[in-house]
């Protein structure tokens, strides 16, 4: 059974445009679910549905086998992490976690030893007395991811909750978080706008774009197999050119391009003979000088410029008549650089190379 | 390993030898007596008129209030010849011929207006009495100045009328501040409150503190939910409202205090329709004007935006987030607001509170337009002792009373506020 199931919701804030639209979506008991999308694709205005802030203008959602569109948030027992934590700056870090427990009419002994373990699963016991502000911003982050943890609620929802932290902080609360959803099973949706965030911690990760879930899969399918332009494009770096789709056969496509090439690639997309379709590429997968191979497709560029990033290197490379890809080598020894203006031999395999629909960004295939 | 080698060969920043640090600190003094005269030129011209405009007038007023010095200057020769004096019975020759001689050079020099008021406040009909007493100044008496003063009014044979021209020469005196306190002086020097006939400044301040209190209430309740609801609006709608909020800033005081009058007098906007309604019989009109509801009415009105605005800018920096985490983590919306909401915005509440009531308690016009005799407040009659009776040590007095309550208000709020003073967001 789904802890959280999305059935047809549609949301729209002037009747004109849909928000969310026509919304299906199941989160597993357990599960850590990841919305990824960018700005104003939908991801938050489905957390804010869950959590209760925004109705749905159309469709239900479910909380365990209960619809919850006429339940007030404060009846849903759903915990939830703010974008800016939301501690209430007047009470010290203890009283915060004591808060839902008050609300809930917890005795005074309840209470003391729930939000003791809250602090110490957080790692904060010595903080108690603290006001928020006297807290570092990793240190509040921890304090509201315990507040939300302390009522033991059904599911949690997190809205960007490490935004506001910088990198390296990030990184270590992500392997936190993560941890505690391990530890307690917990069932988690987080809204997230950094996909190398959505990738590292979720179990499934759902990426938005016009308020529609584009593709729902695992973090490494969502990038190895993403399954139409606008994922393609979103996730990841990705060469993309387009072309016409001249042949048709098991599971491969030759797609001709613009200067005349005809080249094979994996048929993604269902378009026909004739149609044209957009072809994906990472840069990761291209080498210079490939070995020769049947599945290979392999021709020449002319190198414009290289850039040194230190464990790669970025080299821009002219193909096909005017298309520039990036090609990313590995940094393997001192010195491999290519110059400028040179001519080198280029190639990947066919598989790599994917022939996805047309129109990159338009509502797609879900 | 390495950071740990790196952090230890580097110098600290803060640790500097003796000569260069001394060289450093000097520099470091100078640059900062740069910045700071900067700061101190570009304040001047506003210190300075503040200095003489508010600061100087200030000071004036106090020391109108204490001082004597009129009284004493026009009587010198009487205030000498008084000093020997010790109280008891009538004063000597010396001293009537002393004052029969300042009482010529003031009649003569026109200064006897000085003269005359002082004592008039203090003493029964003293204007007629020294005006009675002038007259007949200017031929020498044969029997002494004693017995021709005395005979000329018999009030100069009364001891008690002498202890106070004596009291009214020392150059500092503490009778304005006991007449604004509804005291007065005894002859023996003992401190007594005045009839209750004349007893009208002590109801006046505590009609004051309570006018005032109840408008920064009255303010509170009306304002407290638009500051909510400006807070939560669309910017757009808000500055629109917002605008509605400031009307009455920016119409005249007399525009406004007519329509007030055209709304609440007897037979006013209101009090006809609630006679139309049948709410309120037609020989029963309420008085909603000329008296205290007038003055709170309108005082309410014209005070509310400097309650709206303290609150709506600490509403403002008040995220949504905090009502909803705590609607999230099972809270009601009442207590979401109680525990919650209403907390944060106290700084707000206690700044518009003390900015209204600051201003309540010193308010002038409005009270004197639509207050009547029931609805005036301490500074009415302080502009009264200004213009009209010209007792400038009595409002003084009644001033820097007034002054004292408001700092004491403000010493008590930076109290409650834990020393964050006024926050205007």
């Amino acid at each position: 059974m789904a802890a959280v199931a999305f059935e047809n919701v549609s949301k729209t804030y002037d009747g004109k445009t849909s928000v969310v639209d026509n919304l299906n979506l199941r989160v597993r008991e357990g599960e850590f679910l990841s919305m990824l999308g960018p700005s104003g694709s939908g991801k938050t205005t489905c957390l804010m549905m869950l959590a209760g802030f925004e109705t749905a203008t159309s469709g239900e959602i479910y909380l365990g086998e209960r619809p919850i569109s006429r339940v007030a948030p404060q009846r849903r027992n759903i915990g939830m992490v703010f974008q800016n934590y939301a501690l209430f700056p007047h009470m010290t870090v203890a009283e915060n976690l004591a808060f839902p427990l008050r609300v809930r009419s917890f005795s005074k002994a309840d209470i003391a030893p729930k939000v003791k373990r809250a602090l110490e699963m957080v790692e904060l016991a010595h903080l108690g007395d603290r006001l928020p502000a006297q807290l570092s911003g990793g240190q509040q982050q921890r304090v509201a991811v315990a507040r939300a943890l302390v009522f033991d609620p059904n599911l949690v929802l997190m809205d960007e909750p490490l935004g506001a932290l910088d990198k390296q902080l990030r990184e270590q609360m992500q392997y936190e978080i993560k941890r505690i959803h391990d530890r307690l099973g917990l069932t988690v949706v987080y809204v997230t706008h950094d996909q190398s965030e959505a990738l590292t911690m979720s179990d499934t990760v759902a990426i938005f774009n016009f308020g529609k879930i584009q593709q729902l899969a695992a973090p490494d399918e969502i990038y190895e197999t993403p399954c139409n332009s606008f994922v393609a494009q979103f996730i990841g770096e990705n060469n993309m050119f387009s072309g016409t789709v001249c042949e048709r056969s098991e599971g491969f496509c030759k797609v001709r391009l613009a200067n005349g090439d005809e080249i094979n690639a994996l048929a993604v997309t269902d378009a026909p003979v004739g149609a044209p379709t957009l072809l994906s590429l990472r840069p990761e997968r291209m080498r210079v000088d490939p070995p020769a191979g049947d599945d290979w497709t392999i021709t020449t560029g002319e190198v414009i410029e290289q850039i040194y990033v230190g464990d790669h290197l970025r080299v821009l490379v002219r193909v096909f008549g005017h298309h520039e890809f990036v090609v990313k080598m590995q940094n393997r020894s001192a010195g491999n650089g290519l110059t400028p203006g040179q001519k080198i031999k280029l190639g990947w395999r066919a598989s790599d190379c994917r022939a996805l629909d047309a129109a990159a960004g338009q509502a797609g295939a879900a | 390993m390495m950071s740990g080698m790196i952090a230890d060969t580097r110098p600290h920043a803060g640790e500097l030898d003796g000569v260069k640090r001394r060289r450093v600190l000097q520099q470091y003094r100078r640059s900062q007596r740069r910045d700071c005269l900067r700061a101190l030129a570009l304040v001047a011209p506003l210190c300075i008129f503040l200095l003489v405009m508010f600061g100087w007038p200030l000071v004036t007023m106090l020391t109108r209030a204490v001082s004597n010095d009129d009284f004493g200057a026009v009587l010198h020769r009487t205030s000498v010849a008084l000093a020997e004096w010790d109280g008891t019975g009538t004063p000597s020759e010396r001293v009537y011929a002393d004052f029969a001689a300042d009482l010529r050079q003031a009649h003569d020099e026109q200064t006897m207006g000085q003269v005359t008021s002082a004592l008039n406040f203090e003493w029964t009909g003293a204007r007629s009495l020294l005006m009675r007493t002038v007259r007949p100044l200017s031929t020498e008496p044969e029997n002494g100045w004693k017995e021709k003063l005395i005979e000329t009014a018999p009030d100069w044979g009364n001891p008690d009328l002498w202890v106070l021209i004596k009291r009214l020469t020392q150059p500092y005196t503490s009778r304005h501040f006991l007449a604004a306190l509804d005291l007065e002086q005894a002859v023996d020097g003992s401190i007594q409150g005045v009839g209750p006939e004349k007893a009208i400044y002590v109801t006046l301040f505590l009609r004051t503190l309570w006018v005032s209190a109840a408008v920064a209430g009255l303010c509170l309740l009306l304002g407290y939910p638009l500051a909510t609801l400006l807070a939560r609006l669309p910017l757009k709608t808000s500055n629109l409202l917002m605008m509605l909020v400031l009307l009455p800033f920016w119409t005249s005081l007399l525009v406004r205090t007519t329509s007030w009058i055209v709304l609440l007098q007897d037979n006013g906007v209101i009090n006809s329709m609630l006679v139309w309604l049948g709410l309120v019989s037609e020989g029963n009109r309420l008085s909603l004007i000329f008296n205290v509801t007038g003055t709170l009415i309108a005082m309410t009105h014209v005070l509310l935006p400097f309650m709206i605005l303290p609150l709506y800018s600490v509403m403002k920096s008040i995220p949504p987030s905090y009502v909803r985490a705590a609607l999230s983590l099972g809270a009601s919306p009442i207590t979401a607001f109680w525990r919650v909401y209403l907390p944060q915005t106290i700084p707000g509440v206690l700044a518009g509170t003390l900015m209204v009531f600051v201003l309540a308690v010193g308010y002038y016009i409005t009270p004197a337009l639509v207050g009547g005799q029931s609805g005036q407040l301490i500074s009415n009659i302080i502009a009264y002792h200004m213009q009209q009776s010209l007792n400038w040590g009595l409002a003084g007095a009644l001033g820097s009373l007034l002054l004292v309550g408001v700092l004491l208000v403000y010493w008590l709020f930076n109290r409650l506020t834990g020393g964050q003073g006024l926050r205007m967001g």
